[in-house]
This record gives structure tokens, sequence and C-alpha cells, in this order.
């Protein structure tokens, strides 16, 4: 009976192990393969961002990491103080590494030094044998050869948050990490690469015992972006000069960026690791954003910079016509309203080039009050006003063209006569960025709808020029007229009485052509009018107008276009040409000198297609 | 003189005949599971001799002698010396408690300098002789009465409880187990057994009151391991897998993924035959059982032909104690029973398991050796 009972119960055992090794066998064969088998993504080595000339603007650079293994080492507190001899640990840091050490698996590494300078690496490097437990650990960090010089368009990358993970795994590793603003964030897809994974097998406690199989990832695609490094240098030390600058430098022709700054910048790097709160508090709290990127996010009322754009409008409307004569007698009266003009005893009676040329308001008051702001804001948007022109970098703002729409929707109250006649001059509601006014001005002398780009999908410039420059759709303005207006601008700087005569190029064949800018920051009283303007120092910084000043260059063929806003940089209330088109002249001799080619632009620009019937523009232009 | 030759020449053919009496199949049986044993100890330690293999070899050499020492001594020294066997490891259990350090979480071991000794393992056989002897004497009428159950209970009673209080909930239980056999096969009448299963089916909410807290959660665990996969069920689920994911004919030897990379607890002990399954899968697994069955069929065939009662009940408890550690222990493994610390008998790493087990089998092949042996109420040869 005993016997049988026996028998009985080893059947069972024999039964239950058929079920489980025979019957059931697949299932926990999976089950310990999940067990043991750990998918580990691979991270991509980040691309590089490389200027229009393939030089780097963004590299991945090779950092050393200090490390202490627990497990390897017989004293951690000894290995620690025996660091301490060589580099400096400081308490926090001992502190945090002994935690790290007591929550996690003794095997696992844990950094004391996230990046250590060569020669620190060195001193360890010789002290190992004598470091149980120590480890140097490598790894790629972003770094930007040209630091801040060109942060604001090269952007940063920094630890993914909550609010990006996305479908992408890599997006979830620890150390991973994704542009955050500029072409660094733009073409993050691109830059990025594809997670390569390897298969571990792991034992019970995390501990990787051996690799299984890998499949490496692709590796992110190098950008080539529009700029020129050495413009791009050259432009923000010319900026650094003031306080607070925003400037942008295009191709007219391709629209190509070469060179975008706005001033002050920051230091991108530390991004990547990760700022310290008192990093980002001081940045942050600064008055002049040092994080905005101003050549695209900070709107300013454009002031006389505008009044090409109300020119075009009214010839192009037939408004006016280039005789067309108004007269200014240093102000306007609308009504009960009385608007002056920036001289106070007036220009006299003027044509359309010689009030650009002197930036007459009076004249720009009467215009816009004869177009009306419907015809006004229509050409504004046509050369990029009022709406993002479309740089493929993230932040960029729109400004305003004021509309009677708009005016009753944001007020409640219709539009008047006044604020049309204001607009004129580009002050009152209207709104744009630096690189809205320098759109404006490579639309005007090109004829052509260009549309600024930072990225270069072509690659890096072969040594012969663009072979497929991009060709943007006309922009529907007759080129005469657009003639007429540059050939005014032409008139601003190498005639003598134009406002920029003083900023013009000598060089023979580098002439530029521009037009100055103030922007009021703050209404001029009615007291102020009839007692004098305070002197410049009285005013407080953040209340002095804005100086402004948009070049294009060579003036007999434009080619290139500089675009400045100096903030709160307006000098005893004169017209942006002071601070803001020095730079703009420095840039385009510049940016001229160091043309390889010194090549004639292919010849689709409208000032060649329309020469005018002028000497040679350079300084033996006749004084209007 | 002639005395002294006399004395030799009837002495010297007894121990030949001794000798010639001991099981032979029975010893190869065992050092065959034996031998499968370390060599799944070599393979738990990642294909090496230490920590383990090497030293329960060295054991297994030692308690083999031990064993044929218990076989050839003669059974009547093994019937008178009884009691005074039980009461001395009864007297070491206690010893335990009072003197025991905590070791594994639980306090069993006395350190005798050399071998840490686990005397509640050796509580088994010693209880088993004990009863044995003591039904021996018992006249067919007595077994029927209560009162001559009540010194047999406590002998097994006794020690279940110390143990239990140790705690090892397993040791205690096979105590039981096998003490009750013991009853049983004594020819105790069912009802007593009927009766003593009511009692503690009555006494069960009340037991279940003073268990441990982990001695619950095992239970918990055992009627729904799949709950708590990384807390209390985490043990018998990842031996499920280690068994299951062994197949038909196993991982192959030293390729254990589940035991190599310690996902099976206590892999060299009480999980061995996890440990030995995966990697040997179906094929490996049934053939310890049989292996084991063999043992056990063998044992019976001894128990049954010896002639006299001690021989019989000694060969039947300790053949059935050994079946209740296989059975308990595969069975704990497989996930049919809740985890209870029971060691495969020959199998598992531990030294006074091995000890206790081997001390049986060589009073079992004592039994064999000794069967014609004829013994009185005393334990004195009778005549004849």
């Amino acid at each position: 009976m005993l016997g049988v009972g026996q028998a009985i119960l080893v059947a069972a055992l024999g039964e239950r192990m058929y079920q489980l090794q025979i019957l059931e066998s697949d299932r926990y064969v999976m089950l310990a393969d999940e067990n043991r088998i750990n998918l580990q993504l691979l991270a991509p080595q980040r691309g590089r961002i490389l200027d229009r000339f393939g030089a780097a603007l963004a590299e991945n650079h090779q950092n050393y990491r200090l490390v202490v293994i627990a497990e390897q080492a017989e004293d951690i507190t000894a290995t620690l103080d025996a660091l301490a001899g060589l580099i400096e640990i400081g308490e926090g840091d001992r502190r945090r590494v002994l935690r790290d050490i007591r929550r996690k698996h003794p095997f696992v590494p844990v950094v004391v030094r996230g990046s250590m300078s060569w020669e620190e690496m060195a001193r360890i490097e010789v002290a190992i044998p004598e470091l149980p437990g120590v480890a140097i650990e490598q790894g790629l960090t972003r770094s930007y050869p040209l630091g801040e010089t060109a942060a604001h368009a090269i952007g940063y990358v920094a630890a993914v948050s909550e609010s990006e993970l996305g479908r992408d795994p890599l997006l979830e590793l620890p150390d991973f990490r994704i542009g955050k603003s500029g072409i660094e964030k733009s073409q993050d897809a691109e830059l990025r690469g594809s997670a390569g994974t390897s298969q571990v097998e792991v034992n019970a406690f995390g501990r990787v015992v051996r690799e299984l199989a890998r499949v490496p990832g692709r590796p992110g695609k190098d950008v080539v972006s529009c700029l020129d490094a050495a413009m791009q240098d050259f432009l923000a030390r010319r900026c650094s000069t003031e306080e607070s600058v925003a400037s942008v430098l295009l191709d007219a022709v391709t629209g190509d960026v070469l060179a975008l700054v706005s001033n002050p910048s920051f230091d991108p790097a530390p991004f990547a690791i990760g700022l310290t709160p008192a990093v980002w508090q001081q940045l942050s709290a600064d008055p002049r954003n040092p994080l905005t990127n101003k050549a695209i996010a900070g709107v300013y009322p454009p002031g006389s910079t505008f009044k090409p754009v109300v020119a075009t409008a009214a010839l192009a409307t037939g408004v006016l016509t280039p005789e067309t004569p108004i007269s200014c007698p240093g102000y306007l009266e609308l009504g009960n309203a009385t608007f002056h003009c920036w001289r106070e005893h007036g220009h006299g009676t003027l044509r359309v080039r010689e009030a650009i040329k002197r930036s007459c308001d009076v004249f720009f008051y009467e215009t816009a009050r004869r177009l009306g702001i419907d015809r006004l804001a229509a050409i504004a948007r046509s050369f990029g006003y009022g709406n993002v022109v479309g740089l493929d970098i993230p932040g960029e703002r729109a400004g305003l063209i004021p509309s009677r729409e708009w005016k009753l929707a944001t007020s409640g109250t219709a539009w008047s006569q006044g604020e049309t006649v204001i607009a004129g001059i580009g002050q009152g509601s209207v709104l744009a960025t630096p690189l809205q006014i320098a759109i404006m001005v490579a639309r005007l002398v090109t004829g052509r709808a260009v549309v600024p780009r930072l990225v270069r999908a072509d690659g890096v410039m072969p040594p012969g020029g663009d072979p497929t420059p991009p060709d943007f759709p006309a922009l529907g303005v007759s080129p005469r007229v657009l003639a007429i207006v540059v050939d005014g601008m032409n008139a601003v700087v190498n005639e003598q009485g134009g406002t920029a005569y003083a900023e013009r190029i000598t060089d023979p064949g580098f002439a530029m052509g521009g037009k100055s800018g103030t922007s009021q920051v703050r209404a001029i009283s009615e007291y102020e009018h009839e007692h004098g303007l305070p002197k410049i120092s009285e005013i407080p910084w953040r209340e002095r107008d804005h100086a402004l000043f948009v070049g294009f260059a060579p003036v007999g063929a434009p080619r290139y276009v500089c675009a400045t806003v100096v903030e709160h940089g307006g000098v005893r209330g004169g017209h942006g040409s002071e601070v803001a088109a020095p730079i703009c002249r420095d840039v385009l001799r510049e940016v001229q000198r160091r043309d390889p080619a010194r090549r004639v632009p292919r010849g689709d620009t409208l000032a060649q297609l329309h020469p005018l019937d002028r000497s040679p523009p350079n300084a033996d232009a006749p004084g209007g | 003189m002639a005395s002294f030759s006399a004395d030799l020449g009837r002495r010297e053919p007894r121990l030949w005949q001794s000798i010639r009496g001991i099981s032979w199949g029975l010893v190869l049986l065992i050092c065959a599971a034996a031998c499968f044993g370390i060599v799944v100890l070599y393979s738990a330690a990642d294909g090496s001799m230490d920590p383990w293999a090497a030293k329960q070899t060295i054991r297994f050499a030692i308690a083999l002698i031990l064993m044929v020492g218990t076989a050839l001594v003669d059974i009547r020294h093994w019937f008178r010396a009884a009691y005074w066997v039980y009461a001395i490891v009864l007297a070491l259990v206690v010893a335990v408690d009072l003197r025991g350090f905590v070791g594994m979480g639980a306090q069993r071991w006395i350190d005798l300098g050399v071998i840490q000794l686990q005397p509640s393992e050796l509580m088994n056989v010693v209880v088993v002789l004990a009863l044995a002897r003591y039904f021996h004497s018992l006249s067919g009428e007595d077994v029927g009465r209560i009162r001559c159950l009540i010194l047999p209970a406590l002998t097994v009673g006794l020690p279940a409880a110390l143990v239990l209080k140790q705690p090892d909930l397993g040791t205690a239980v096979m105590l039981l187990m096998g003490g009750t056999v013991l009853f049983f096969i004594a020819g105790v009448r069912l009802r007593y057994f009927a009766l003593t299963v009511a009692a503690a089916a009555a006494a069960l909410p009340g037991v279940w009151h003073f268990l441990r807290d982990y001695q619950k959660t095992r239970i918990y665990t055992f009627l729904d391991p799949d709950s708590d996969p990384l807390g209390a069920g985490y043990h018998i689920l990842q031996s499920k897998i280690a068994l299951g994911s062994g197949g038909l004919f196993g991982k192959g030897f030293l390729q254990g993924s589940q035991s190599h990379l310690s996902f099976l607890p206590e892999k060299q002990t009480d999980f061995i035959f996890t440990t030995l399954a995966e990697e040997f899968g179906l094929v490996g697994g049934l053939g310890l059982l049989v292996l084991y069955s063999l043992i056990i069929v063998y044992g019976f065939a001894i128990a049954l032909r010896s002639r006299n009662h001690f021989g019989r009940l000694l060969g039947l408890g300790i053949v059935t104690n050994f079946f209740l550690s296989v059975f308990i222990n595969a069975a704990m493994v497989m996930g049919l029973i809740p985890v209870v610390g029971v060691p495969l008998p020959l199998i598992s790493y531990g030294g006074t398991a091995l000890l206790a087990v081997m001390f049986g089998f060589g009073l079992l092949i004592n039994v064999g050796a000794h069967r014609d042996t004829r013994l009185n109420s005393r334990g004195e040869r009778r005549p004849g």
C-alpha cells in the first residue's frame, strides 16, 4: 500500500515534468530568454554642422569621464582620497559619489567627474595602477568651434525633456542629447541618425555577461549650413562693440544667410551638460536677452528703413511718379493732429528719389496718406513684412503690418488716417525683424520673392559656385519702379546730403547702397517738440531709440544685403547711420573682399537687367 | 586458547558474512546518484570544482566509509543504542536552540570546529531508529492502545516542535510525516490517523495565527505564484521557467541560462533539481527520478526481507523518509507544493544532510546484511 502510494506520487512528479518541460516548454523558453537577453540601444554619433565651405561649426569632441567602480575598489573612500590628491573633488561631488555607490549595483560605474581636461586625464592615467576601481571612460560631447559667435544660428543640444519624448527610443537614453534651437533643432532628424542595438546577456543582477549580437546604427548626417564661418566671425566681432545688436548678412540672389548675429550671445556648449541654475538665472534675467535670436525674433519698428517700401508701393500703384513733387514745411497737419519731420524746418519741395536720400518724413506721411493703409500693407507683405519669411530655423517672429481688421480686432476701434500716416515712416504699429528688413532689400534689388535659408541642401559650395541656385518667383513689381527706389538708396549713401553719406564704401567697385532708420521706443511729446529733445545721456538706455541700417553691395550689381539693428543705440536723435551703418559698411566691404571670384552675379539681378544710367557707383558719385 | 580460537572462528565469518550481506547494488545506485549530484554542482559553479563540487566529493567519500561502517556494526548494537543515539541528537538540537548562531536567516547550525553540524537534519533518521525500536518491543495488542502511543508521539513531536521553533518548516514537516508513516507501518489503526487529521484541521486556523509572516507569504505564493513575479513568487516562477525552458533534452551541460545567470535561487541546494533539469531536460530529470525509484524499490526489498520487526520498521522508515524528501523537494521546485526548505537527498550541496542520508542508508544496508538476525524485545539474539 505504501509502495503504491509512492508510485502514484512519483508518477505525479513525472507528469508534472512532462507538463512543464514538454507541453509548456515554448512559453518557458521565451520567458528564460526574456530574462537573460537585454536589448541595449547604441546611440549614433551626431552629424556635424558645417559652414558653406566645409568648416566645422558643430562637431563631436572626445571627452574623458572619470568613474569609479565600487566592486573593483577595495576601499572606496581611500580611492576617493587618493583621487582628491590628484584632481580637485568638491565635498558635494564626494557625497554624491558615495550616495550613488550605495544606491547602485557594485559593478555600475559612478561618474566622479563629467569631463576632465587633458592634463587632469594624464595625471590620473599615470597613477591608475595605484587607484583600484578608477577608470576613465571616453565619450563624445558636442562642441562648437565658434563658441558664442554663432550660437543663435547653430543652436545647441541638451537633454531630452519629458514633452519631447516621442516614438524614437533613442530619446529615452539617459545620455542622449537633442537639438533645442537653431540648426541643431531644425535639422535634428538629419543630424541624429538612427539607433543601433546590442543584444546582451545579463544575469539576475543586470550585469552584462556577454554580447550576443550587434546591429550598428546609422550615424547622423552632416548638415551644411549657408553660414560663412569667416563672415560670421567678422560680423560677431564687429557687433560686439555695441551693447545689444542684431545683424544679418544675406546673399540677395540665393537667400543664403551668410552670417547671423544676435549680440550679446551665450556659450552653447554648457547646455549639453546642463546649465547650473546660476548661469541659467544670469542668462534669462539679462535685459539684453542673450538667449533670444534678435535677428529673427526681435521685432522693432523699422522706422525710416520702411520708406523704400512706401515709395515702391506709391510708384507701383501710380500714386506717385518719379516726378511728383511734395512739399515739406517740417510738419504735416491732419485734422487737429500735427506730424513732425525729423528736420525741424523742413526739406522744401522733394521728389521721391530725393525724399529717400534725405529720409524726409513729411514726404512719406503724405505718400502714405495718398496710398491708404490697404495698398501699403499689401505691398509691404509682398516684401516679406507682417509674416514669417520662412527661415529654416525655429523661432522666427512675424512682426506686424497693421490693417483695418487688425485694429478693429485688437482695440475695437476703427482705423484712423493718422495711423496710416505714421505707418508711412515705419512707426506706429509697424514691427519688423532685422531678417525681414534684409529680405525686403533682397527682394527690392532682385525683383524676386527671395526666401532666406540657413541650410544648404546641395552640400558644401563647390569651388565654381552654386550649380543650381534657387529660382525664386518674380515679385510682380515693375523693375523700373524697383530701379528708382534702389537708385534712391544708392543716393542715401553715395551722394552728398544722403543720410549715410559719411558711411559710404570708398573702395572702387565695392560701394553700397542702403537706408538708415531710427525707431522710437517712446513717443516724443509735444513739449519736447517745442523745447528740444533731451540729451541722449539723460535718457535711460531702455528708452533710447533703436538705430537701424540696411545696406546692399555692390551697388551696381547687388549681391549682398546686410541689415543691422542696434537696440537703443540711437545717438543724438540721429538716423541710425551713426552706429548701425558702420557695421553694415564694414561687413559689406569685408564680404566683397572675401568673395573668392569677385564674381559678377548671375546676371538676373535687377541692376544688371536695367542698368541705371549713372556713373560707376563709388566715391566719385556726384553729390545730391 | 581453545575458546579464543573458537571465538575467532565464530566472529570472522560473521564479519565476512556482514560484508557479503551488503547490498552492493544499492551502494552502486547511491554512488551513481551522488556522482550525478557532483556533476550538477560542478555546472552550478560555472564549470568549476570550487566552491561546491570538490567539497561535496570529499564529504561523499567520508560519508561512504561511514555508511559501510554503519552497515557492518551488528544490528543488535544499533538496537540497543537506538534511544541513546536519539537522546544525543535531541540534546544537540536543544543545544542549537540555546547557542546556535543565525545563519540563512534561521538558527540551525552548531559549530563543531571541523564542520558545521545541523543536528535537525540527523533527527529524521534517529527518530525512525528510536520508533523502530519502540514498536519492535510493542505487542500487537499494545499498538492498539492509545496510552502506548503517547510516548512515540512525543518522540516525534518534541523534536518537531523544537525544529519548527528554529524555524525550519521543511525539516519539521519531514519529521512529522516520516514519524507518521512509521506509526502506519507499525500497524497503528487508521482511525487514529483520521482523528489526528481531524484535530489538525480543527487546529489549522489557530496554527495559521501562529505562522510567521514569511511562512504565510510562502503559502499565498504557492496558491498564486504569478501574482507577484518579482517578490515572493520569484523563486518558484524562476524555477518553473528554468525547468520549462529545459525542454526534452535540456540546454546542455554548463548551458543553463537560468542557473548560470543567477536567476535561479539556491541553485546548489534546494533548487538543484531545477539546475539539473534545465541542463539535462526531461530526460535528465526523469533519469534521476528513475534512479531514485530504483533505490527506493531496492530499499523496500531489503526492508521486507528482514526477518525481524525492528529491521523491517527501520528499513521501511528510512526508505519512506528518503522518498518523502525526494518528493517534497521535487514537487516544491515544480510548483506542486509550497516552498519548504527540504534538500534533494544525495544531490543537494550540504554536509549534514548528506551525512544523515548516508547514515540512514548505512542502517538500511545493515538491516539487509543482518536480515536473519532475530531480536527479542531487549535486543538480545534469540536462540535458533
